[in-house]
């Protein structure tokens, strides 16, 4: 009974995010046209784009491979599974103890790996143009991803999610330098992870400044639609980190009552919901950077990452 | 500076009777030489190269005398001594004729095709106009070697709605090592169109050569065919059509201020900027009956007459914009994000500014003080104040600014233009001319000088009409202006050029 309640509770989740996914991309539109002074298109938008690229026929290049038609499944399943693993509004679930963040790190580095191969593979100048900034930008993001593990880890004593998260939840977390740090690596990395302004511009036009665009330039019909719905759900699978790691106020615990998973839920919306606010009032406030300017950027989330586990060296309570 | 003024080379000429109101003389070989020389020494300026059957005509224009005169060299044999050769400028405008009329310059250093890309079903459409026999062969772009150097083809088709174009970089990872255009894909035989229409037809088909200039084309137009006929207009015409030259000027300068801040993906200048514009766009509806003015300056004065209250919507347009438009300057001048994107982006230099007579924002942020609106003093500029800003940075923050000062000065010519507007009639008829006449037209556009050189028959139909579009000296320089710059920053340079694919293509 307590195996299928938590099997049901694991899949209620995953159903969840990939139902709210969209809805978050929405949010983010609509908040960033409405700072804009535009009414912004309604918030089941990006529902309707993925409905009706389900829908359309696929249109394949010449010089594609198989990978190139296998590559979305690929990413989409590498994404949702990694967004699966990240504690949202209960910290025990089934998979909590394979939800553990370097798993979530290789999952990620693998959809992106997959996703540089499908835009070097179709052969056009953009495709391997978006690949080259991709990889520049993954070269940087990933340790500075893992330098932020490391900080966190030290602290818990566990790479494992919902262990970090029963942490946070502790009294004796207080306020430290090295969580800070981290928090703001973490912050650096996801904007450039999901392809956000000043990192890359969701919404451009300009093939040569694209980034994530320009390795998805060539997709269409159901595989555009994976590979939208795999953007959405990592913008998620972000803002949930952020949640669970730096807000897990909320979330519910092991062997609560019914409301208290309902209250988690509306913690976790919440949650969300003010993160796709401060994401669309960062984005407006800013212009994009030049690609050259990525690496610094990068380097600076590396470096304050380093720093965080350093101090951890120097002493526990820092 | 030249042994001989461009007045005692030209003078050695043939005048040719009938064309206003600069001359136009018909040269020797021997001319022609001097006068190229005189191009590449920089004693004066091109500001045109064009052709029709047997004839190529070159405008030119003495900065230091403002003397401007055309001279025309017959082509019996179908050649004619390459321009380019010496002046650079010259040579997308010798191809185009070679394309259009079939005039072949005598070494040239480039001889492919430029607007002709062997899909018309007509080879030479303005000169013998015979239907293509052979297939042309593929365009060559023009070689780069050296090791890891890797092509990027850009367009024709782009990401975007905008006007068709190509660019061929030859990149090193991200450096651009060259950028090779090729546009032509818009060309629309708008000169073939005009041979033999009628002056009102005419005046439609120029004002459609690049739609963000409407007004200042057909301007250009207007005072060709009022100089051909020597047709006097009335003092209210020329106030109105200063009135609508600004107002199309500050349109397109807060729109395009916003768009190359969106290029930088800082939308919330676009968001306010098109919120301007649209302002812009309505006050000109309420006070001339059209959004863009289209159809609005007509030969012989204009076509709507602005009423008591077109006068009070204009006023409190200006005041509107006066009340918003400094937030935004402020906003752009604070936001260091964005600052870092365009200050030290596509730098041209000053030199090839003036070797190319590149005019408006391009020009003037890069030092060259040409306007036409000063430099040549049409009314009502002559008794208008206003100043030319000016700046020598010459990259894209230089030309922002450069917009921004302009957009400063349209608003107070505006308002000097309000308040002194002439009454009286603002339109009379064209005098027909009775026999064939010429006439020349320059004038100042938002993005530059237009010139337009205008044969009328003497039944006042055209006979032969050719509009110089100011981007003809601004694409060259966006070339030179991405070298050493990266490949994401090309977008970016662009727009601060803004050049008119349509208006170029013709």
């Amino acid at each position: 009974m307590a195996l299928m309640h938590d099997h049901l509770m694991q899949g209620g989740q995953m159903l969840l995010l990939l139902l709210l996914a969209p809805l978050l991309t929405g949010w983010v539109r609509t908040l960033k046209a409405q700072l804009l002074r535009r009414r912004g298109p309604s918030l089941l938008q990006p529902y309707r784009d993925l409905l009706k690229l389900l829908r359309k026929e696929v249109v394949l290049a010449d010089s594609a491979s198989w990978l190139f038609r296998v590559a979305p499944y690929l990413i989409f399943a590498a994404i949702w599974v990694a967004a699966a693993l990240v504690p949202t509004f209960a910290s025990s679930l089934p998979f909590s103890w394979s939800a553990d963040l370097i798993a979530i790190v290789a999952l990620l580095g693998t959809a992106r790996f997959f996703l540089a191969l499908a835009g070097l593979d179709v052969g056009t100048s953009f495709g391997g143009i978006g690949a080259s900034r991709e990889m520049m930008i993954a070269s940087l993001a990933e340790p500075a991803m893992l330098m932020l593990v490391f900080t966190l880890s030290l602290l818990a004593g566990t790479t494992e999610l919902s262990a970090v998260a029963r942490f946070m939840l502790t009294a004796d977390v207080g306020l430290r330098v090295s969580l800070a740090l981290a928090l703001l690596a973490l912050i650096m990395v996801a904007i450039a992870e999901n392809a956000r302004i000043p990192v890359d511009n969701p919404a451009t036009h300009l093939e040569l400044t694209m980034v994530h665009e320009a390795m998805v330039l060539e997709y269409s019909g159901r595989h555009l639609a994976l590979i939208e719905l795999a953007a959405s759900l990592k913008l998620l699978l972000y803002l949930s980190l952020l949640g669970c790691i730096f807000v897990p106020w909320g979330m519910t615990t092991a062997g609560e009552e019914a409301t208290a998973y309902l209250l988690g839920v509306a913690a976790y919306l919440a949650k969300l919901g003010l993160g796709g606010l401060l994401l669309a009032l960062f984005e407006t406030s800013i212009a994009k950077m030049r690609v050259f300017r990525v690496d610094q950027f990068l380097s600076a989330a590396l470096m304050l990452g380093l720093l965080g586990a350093l101090l951890l060296f120097v002493s526990r309570s820092l | 500076m030249h042994a001989q003024s461009l007045q005692a080379i030209l003078d050695a000429g043939q005048p040719v009777a009938a064309h206003r109101p600069w001359p136009r003389f018909v040269v020797t070989p021997d001319i022609w030489n001097t006068l190229i020389e005189g191009l590449a020494d920089s004693a004066w300026t091109l500001l045109g190269l064009w052709g029709e059957l047997g004839l190529v005509h070159l405008a030119v224009h003495e900065e230091g005398s403002g003397m401007l005169g055309v001279a025309s060299l017959p082509c019996p044999a179908g050649c004619f001594p390459s321009v380019g050769r010496r002046h650079p400028p010259a040579q997308r405008l010798e191809r185009t004729i070679a394309d259009l009329v079939g005039l072949q310059p005598v070494d040239a250093p480039d001889i492919r095709p430029w607007l002709d890309h062997g899909r018309w079903p007509v080879r030479y459409p303005l000169g013998a106009a015979t239907a293509p026999t052979t297939t042309m062969p593929p365009y060559r772009f023009l070689a780069v070697e050296g090791e890891s150097l890797h092509q990027i083809p850009v367009g024709p088709v782009h990401a975007g709605i905008i006007e068709p174009g190509h660019f061929r970089f030859t990149a090193n990872g991200e450096a651009v090592a060259r950028l090779e255009q090729r546009l032509g894909y818009v060309h629309k035989g708008i000169e073939s169109l005009l041979n033999g229409a009628t002056l009102e037809r005419a005046a439609r088909l120029v004002g459609r050569v690049s739609g963000d200039s409407t007004v200042a084309y057909a301007l250009a137009f207007a005072r060709a065919a009022e100089a051909a006929t020597e047709t006097e207009v009335p003092a209210r015409a020329h106030w109105l059509r200063a009135l609508m030259a600004e107002l199309e000027r500050l349109a397109n300068h807060c729109g395009d201020i916003g768009a190359i801040c969106n290029d930088a993906a800082f939308a919330l200048m676009l968001a306010h900027c098109a919120v301007l514009r649209e302002q812009i766009l309505r006050a000109s509806a309420a006070g001339f009956g059209h959004r863009l003015l289209m159809d609005r300056v007509v030969p012989g004065g204009v076509a709507a007459d602005l009423s008591v209250e077109g006068v009070s919507v204009l006023q409190s347009l200006v005041a509107e914009i006066r009340r918003q438009f400094p937030a935004l300057v402020t906003l752009y001048d604070n936001t260091a994000s964005l600052q870092d994107r365009t200050a030290k982006t596509g730098f041209v230099k000053p030199t090839l500014i003036r070797q190319f007579g590149c005019g408006g924002y391009v020009g003037r942020a890069g030092g060259r003080a040409f306007d036409a609106r000063r430099t040549l003093g049409y009314p009502p500029y002559d008794v208008l104040k206003f100043e030319i800003p000016l700046r020598t940075d010459s990259d894209v923050n230089g030309r922002v600014w450069l917009r921004i000062c302009e957009v400063e000065q349209s608003l107070s010519l505006i308002e000097q233009i309000l308040q002194k507007l002439p009454s009286g009639p603002v339109r009379v008829a064209l005098k027909t001319p009775g026999q064939p006449c010429e006439s020349l037209a320059l004038v100042e556009g938002f993005r530059g000088d237009i010139l337009l050189w205008l044969r009328l028959n003497g039944d006042g139909t055209v006979a032969r009409c050719h509009p110089r579009d100011p981007s003809w000296f601004q694409w060259p320089l966006l070339e030179a202006a991405i070298e050493g710059n990266i490949v994401a920053d090309f977008p970016l340079c662009n727009k601060s050029f803004n050049g008119s694919y349509s208006g170029h293509d013709l």
